[in-house]
């Protein structure tokens, strides 16, 4: 099976140190210091109490698999999924370097950044 | 205050095209708009209000406004994917009762079959560059087709529905498309054509998702005052509620929708139960969003989706919810990738007894109307709108 091929994001200012830590093999998630709460994507002001005061936390890059979709009708299937990561968020990602037929909800997952065709780097997952 | 009783959709109008590569985008809005605006007995003279979405060519409602030569009071760009339409039912309710608009129109139209746009399988990511999620979701390939599919692999999982159940929503919409001449698709399938088509996006099939076609719709919404100098039946519109469901932040749940919310407040102002509902024109992009939808405004309980639907309870003339008479997006139209109007256009239909005889629900008093856009598998505005004959 070849490769998919990775398209860099979209940063912008906001998202920016996200990006550049991925180049780095970093997976950042945003933590808000009032409410004590993670989210994602993330944002300068918590979604949940609004506080400006986030800061960027390093991610264990581990979870399981909440949901997951494999496109058939696509040069290389691909395995769609969102990812409820130990640290409570929920994030959309792909499945990769591993059977695709064998990923389920539930199954523990880990990270792999992924290339893309700039700097930055993909989170994705695989099986753990 | 209420819009209940302030409000009647007086004319409505189905582009009987579904590929129209001959046509401007704009030229179809204004086929829509004549021939609704005909079909209440209205000329564009007396059209004081205009209501589009997304789909509209050029700056919000002006560019059209200009082409049609409309004078305006009011305007509304509500864009909230293919629920707009049913958002803009509200919002003008809500203008006429408030005294700022008497005839207000709304059309959709769109061009994706001849275009060739690969709505389903091709990357959606929605809303631009600027789209604050789109660098964390859009290099991941997320189509419609596997986001819904998502979706249904969710509810699979945490309440057992099956492919074979999702299959009865298509088998039920085949069966009214084959009265619709104008339905792009009028064969009639089974369970085991459902769930024997080529796999898209895991669990979905080929037939689980809805057709891409050109077209359109439009409808006209006037005062009570308007309706009864009127020839043809008016629809009363009796409650109407929408709201937007997000990913919120990374808690994400794909097993249910925004009805949750739109649902109750429509059937507050209505002032009516489930079972008064004789017919339910349900937004069909993915049979998921059929049965999730179902769940959600409270026709069954959350999770028995799957049965409720089974058996073939959504055909008229068999079942308890006669749902999509005229074919529904699964068979008939899903205009501009967005059906949201051809609900509200059936449910007219059903109410003014115009629906084909062997679709028709007899003596149909009250309707429902729901619309889904965006992507259940991420975010999406859900409205509802419930009608009444009288």
């Amino acid at each position: 099976m070849s490769e998919m091929k990775y398209q860099s994001p979209v940063v912008n200012p906001e998202t920016k140190p996200f990006w550049d830590a991925t180049a780095e093999g970093k997976f950042l998630l945003k933590k808000c210091n009032d409410c004590g709460e993670f989210h994602y994507y993330p944002r300068a002001l918590c979604p949940f109490c609004f506080s400006d005061k986030t800061e960027w936390v390093e991610s264990k890059g581990t979870g399981t698999v909440y949901t997951h979709s494999t496109m058939r009708r696509a040069p290389v299937p691909f395995c769609l999924a969102y990812v409820t990561l130990d640290e409570g968020p929920t994030m959309m990602t792909h499945i990769v370097d591993c059977d695709l037929e064998q990923v389920a909800i539930g199954k523990p997952v880990k990270l792999v950044l992924k290339e893309t065709d700039g700097d930055a780097k993909l989170p994705c997952f695989t099986l753990a | 205050m209420s819009i209940k009783g302030k409000a009647f959709i007086a004319g409505v109008f189905e582009h009987p095209g579904r590929e129209l590569p001959d046509k401007s985008l704009a030229q179809i809005h204004a086929e829509l708009a004549k021939g609704a605006l005909e079909d209440a007995g209205l000329t564009k003279d007396d059209v004081d209000a205009y209501f589009c979405a997304g789909d509209v060519p050029g700056l919000g409602a002006i560019s059209i406004a200009d082409y049609m030569g409309l004078q305006l009071s009011y305007t509304d760009t509500t864009e909230t994917g293919g629920s707009s339409y049913i958002c803009h039912i509200g919002h003008a309710a809500a203008a006429i009762a408030a005294g700022k608009c008497k005839v207000a129109l709304v059309t959709l139209a769109g061009k994706p079959r001849s275009e060739k746009m690969k709505v389903g399988t091709g990357s959606r990511a929605m809303g631009g560059t600027d789209a604050p999620e789109i660098g964390f979701e859009a290099p991941f390939w997320p189509s419609t087709a596997n986001m819904y599919g998502m979706a249904a692999m969710r509810h699979m999982h945490e309440y057992g529905t099956t492919s074979e159940q999702l299959a009865w929503i298509k088998v039920a919409a085949s069966q009214h498309a084959q009265y619709n001449e104008h339905a792009l698709l009028r064969n009639v399938v089974t369970v085991e054509d459902v769930v024997n088509s080529p796999m898209i996006s895991d669990p979905l099939h080929r037939l689980d998702c809805c057709v891409i076609t050109d077209g359109g719709g439009a409808m006209v919404i006037v005062s009570p005052e308007i309706a009864k100098d009127l020839k043809r039946h008016s629809v009363k519109v009796l409650g109407h509620g929408e709201s937007p469901k997000h990913v919120g932040g990374g808690r994400v749940d794909l097993t249910y929708t925004g009805a949750v919310w739109s649902g109750p407040r429509a059937f507050e102002e209505a002032g009516v139960k489930h079972a008064d509902i004789d017919y339910a024109s349900i937004y069909d992009s993915f049979t998921i969003t059929v049965l999730e939808t179902l769940e959600d405004l409270g026709f069954c309980e959350k999770g028995q989706g799957g049965k409720f639907v089974s058996d073939g309870n959504l055909i008229s003339g068999v079942g308890k919810l006669p749902f999509n008479t005229d074919g529904g997006g699964l068979c008939n139209n899903h205009p501009a990738n967005r059906g949201g109007i051809t609900k509200v256009i059936e449910a007219v239909r059903q109410l003014r007894g115009e629906a084909h005889p062997k679709v028709q629900v007899p003596n149909c008093e009250i309707a429902l109307a729901h619309g889904t856009g965006g992507s259940i598998g991420t975010r999406m505005g859900s409205a509802t709108v419930i009608l009444g004959r009288e």
